[in-house]
């Protein structure tokens, strides 16, 4: 493996990691608030296909972002009902978002493209394309630094640059505003909260519907910013990764981007890997390799980040005692 | 409320308009009538006490004045004008905090983000942070209540974090202070300081309201007592000419004997025997520390100390929960293993019965029906049991014989548990481990959140079943009630036994002793 390789390999672990950036900071947001979402997945496969859909038949990458966030949003809407309003399971409530998810794209895809589910061939007008960062093209032949800034650095899509940028600012709203500071304390103690004579139900609904925000735009990245269109289950686990992720990080934003940049980086290993015989292995099937981050991410989760407390309030739904 | 604008230095107290006066609040919760017409006057510079049994609708009236409940009738007035208090946010406007029983801290926040939380002064936490120090450290330095302003709250102990409560309603520029049955959680000097400070804020100008169910309190720092008795305000009267009988007697509606009578014990053999017993956690935390005491048949040891100094734990290896790190036990003479096993089944077969201290937590499955609640752990017993079923028709008579036996109201075994008020909750556990005879009894907080005719009745039963010649072990935070139902009392501090005391002695000597400062 040369130094081009690594660069290779890196580069495809920014645009692998977008995706679990935006989902994890999604649901960071919302656990912070109290309020747990496994459905970070069924509404990044919602915003995909609406993304998909609607860039197919207006070819505008802008109009397909603006329908993933609204699709994103109003199944979160539908979380936050269910879990906030109606006080509902919030576990129940995230994984009938995911089955819903799953069988309504499918089902709408039928029936809208006959294409077995999926959305048509983007035009360019419909995706979101690389962007060329300026003085690329001239930097590319300086040796070690041409190639990390014209491969690594540039040439990526817009998508890309704002799940990095999302960062650094949910760690300025979480720990730096008022916003921020009401978020956590919602998720900690929201009697706190309350008695303090604000209204937990509407912090709540805020930190849901930017959940639903963020989830939307890593839906939309996956089919019309990294692929050309929707295919059936394309989020495949990266909700679930992201949680992972999320939970790896203990609820904080740099940490956050650690964990995802580690799970986005096994997976271009396994991708680079495939077909490739390793030395006193031979070849590995694909499979395992595939199956790896996955493997990993048990394996982390199970021992090596020592205990991770979620707010203390997380899962419960709100109920003055009585 | 042009008069008052004179400001008028030699008015009469009783002239001015009183900092509260409630007409006529009335609560429902589904079918419990909390609060039935309730008229309440608090003069302007007073501790005014509000005392009652639980479920008497003291703190249900409280939050209502807060805003955290909405009243489903009656008016509030501050400082004589009608104010209409739909949420805490208008209770704060109007000048009332409250502190409530279970502190409405966010734990992992410093003190400055606790104060600050709702008051932030801006969009940035930056914009406020500075002024909201300086004004934290005004109100620290003006009213003696120094505390860090960085300091994680969840790692200060209690009697700090109802500081920071204080300085939270404080800060929101409370005139009248609210606080729910503060000292449950404060050992007795913390007590005093407490009181301390609840005058000072008196004599400064600001009105406080302190509901409590401890009469010493009430006879101790309040001008004016109103005693709540099922939902209706029964009497309000001057501190002074009161006395803690005439109150309980207006709590209760009948006369109560405060006074504990008992003969002196007459002891027998060795029951329990505990010799070097320790306990290190998993986080490597000594929670037991060389714990060794023999407690004799006839008699009643009570633990004194502050919560959470070990009393748990001794009465989780003692019962069987939890594993002992070291250190011997024996029950009648007989060795019993706490180091590899820890089964509460096989101490139950050589007859030590526990009534845990949280009976949500161990004692009761609060959503089972009564009857089931009284077999709990008995349930392999021949007597219930028809060959793999259970004999639910007997278990039932059973539970009607016992519930009967210790006046458990209403006497209805098929009811949830839950809907029992916590004294009759606390009768089934102990109708159910005191029934067999037990030779060893272990009792945690024998009557935490229970009503003073059942405490009462409680007490009574314990005494009784000592001078049955049961060896009886009471593991409570309440002093006047280890004093009480003692005939010996360990002091635990730390995790070590560092005292013993006769029941004759003194609370301050005690208070001392529980802080570890006095050897």
């Amino acid at each position: 493996m040369d130094f081009l390789d690594v660069i290779l390999v890196l580069d495809s672990t920014v645009r692998l990691s977008i995706p679990l950036i935006l989902a994890a900071l999604a649901g960071l947001f919302s656990e912070r608030s109290g309020v747990f979402d496994i459905g970070l997945e069924g509404k990044m496969l919602a915003g995909a296909f609406a993304a998909g859909a609607v860039g197919a038949v207006t070819a505008s990458a802008w109009l397909g972002l603006g329908a993933a966030i609204l699709a994103s949003i109003a199944l979160a809407l539908v979380h936050g009902f269910a879990s906030i309003t109606q006080r509902g399971n919030q576990i129940v409530s995230g994984v009938a978002i995911n089955f819903l998810a799953a069988g309504l794209t499918a089902f709408l895809g039928f029936a809208w493209f006959h294409r077995g589910g999926q959305t048509p061939q983007l035009p360019a007008s419909g995706r979101f394309q690389g962007l060329v960062l300026p003085g690329a093209e001239t930097v590319r032949d300086v040796p070690i630094l041409g190639p990390i800034y014209s491969e690594l650095i540039s040439e990526h899509n817009l998508i890309v640059y704002l799940g990095f940028l999302a960062v650094p600012l949910t760690w300025w709203i979480v720990y730096r505003t008022r916003f921020g500071l009401r978020l956590r304390a919602v998720g900690e103690n929201p009697a706190a909260v309350d008695t303090a004579g604000i209204s937990v139900t509407w912090l709540r609904y805020q930190a849901v519907v930017i959940c639903g925000l963020l989830c939307g735009v890593a839906g939309a990245y996956l089919s019309i910013a990294q692929s050309a269109g929707f295919v059936r289950d394309m989020t495949a686990g990266k909700g679930f990764i992201a949680l992972a992720a999320l939970i790896f990080a203990k609820w904080r934003p740099w940490p956050v981007l650690g964990a995802c940049l580690l799970f986005g980086l096994l997976d271009a290993i396994a991708i680079r890997l495939q077909g490739v015989a390793l030395p006193g292995i031979g070849e590995v099937p694909v499979q395992f390799m595939q199956a790896l981050p996955y493997v990993l991410t048990v394996v982390l989760l199970a021992g090596f980040i020592g205990k991770a407390i979620p707010p203390r309030a997380g899962g419960v739904p709100y109920v003055k005692e009585r | 409320m042009q008069g008052e604008d004179l400001k008028g230095e030699h008015t009469e107290a009783a002239d001015r308009p009183p900092a509260i006066d409630l007409t006529g609040i009335d609560k429902s919760f589904g079918a419990v009538h909390a609060n039935r017409a309730i008229d309440l006057r608090v003069a302007k510079g007073t501790i005014h006490g509000i005392v009652g049994e639980n479920g008497a609708g003291k703190s249900t009236l409280m939050s209502i004045l807060y805003g955290y409940y909405q009243a489903d009738s009656g008016e509030i007035r501050v400082d004589g004008r009608v104010v209409d208090i739909q949420s805490p946010d208008d209770a704060i406007a109007a000048g009332i905090g409250m502190v409530f029983q279970h502190f409405m801290l966010v734990e992992p926040f410093t003190v400055l983000e606790n104060v600050m939380l709702g008051v932030e002064g801006g969009m940035r936490l930056a914009q406020g942070a500075a002024q909201a120090r300086r004004e934290l450290q005004r109100l620290e330095r003006d009213y003696a209540l120094e505390v860090d302003p960085d300091a994680v709250v969840g790692d200060l102990p209690v009697g700090l974090q109802q500081r920071v409560e204080i300085l939270k309603a404080l800060y929101r520029g409370a005139e009248t202070l609210i606080l729910d049955e503060p000292t449950g959680v404060l050992t007795p000097a913390e007590a005093d300081h407490l009181f301390r400070i609840l005058r000072q804020l008196r004599d400064q100008g600001k009105t406080v309201i302190l509901i409590t169910h401890k009469l010493r309190e009430i006879m101790a720092v309040t001008d004016t007592v109103s005693v709540m008795r099922r939902g209706e305000m029964t009497a309000t009267v001057k501190t002074a000419g009161t006395s803690p009988e005439q109150l309980a007697e207006l709590m209760v509606g009948r006369r109560v004997l405060l006074r504990l009578d008992k003969a002196p014990a007459r002891t027998g053999d060795p029951m329990l025997e505990l010799n070097g017993v320790s306990l290190t956690d998993e986080r490597g935390v000594t929670m037991l520390d060389d714990v060794s005491f023999t407690l004799q048949a006839g008699e009643i040891v009570g633990i004194a100390g502050v919560a959470g100094n070990g009393q748990s734990e001794l009465l989780e290896v003692i019962s069987g929960i939890r594993r002992a790190s070291a250190g011997t036990m024996r029950i009648d003479g007989r060795p019993v293993d706490i180091l590899h096993s820890a089964d509460a089944a096989r101490q139950r077969r050589i007859r030590l019965a526990h009534v845990p201290e949280d009976r949500h937590r161990m004692g009761l499955v609060t959503a089972f029906e009564a009857n089931e609640n009284t077999i709990l752990g008995y349930h392999d017993d021949p007597a219930f049991a028809n060959g793999l079923l259970l004999d639910r028709a007997g278990i039932r008579g059973h539970a009607v014989e016992r519930m009967e036996q210790y006046d458990v109201r209403p006497p209805d075994s098929r009811l949830k548990t839950e809907n029992f008020s916590g004294g009759n909750q606390q009768k089934i556990v102990l109708a159910r481990e005191m029934e067999r005879a037990p030779k060893v009894l272990l009792v945690g907080q024998p009557t935490r959140g229970v009503d003073i005719g059942a405490i009462e009745f409680i007490h009574r039963q314990l005494i009784a079943m000592r001078d049955a010649g049961a060896a009886i072990l009471v593991v409570s935070v309440e002093l006047d009630e280890i004093r009480s139902l003692s005939d010996r009392i360990l002091v635990m501090c730390d995790g070590r036994i560092i005292g013993e005391r006769g029941p004759e002695a003194s609370e301050q000597e005690l208070g001392l002793l529980m802080t570890g400062i006095a050897e």
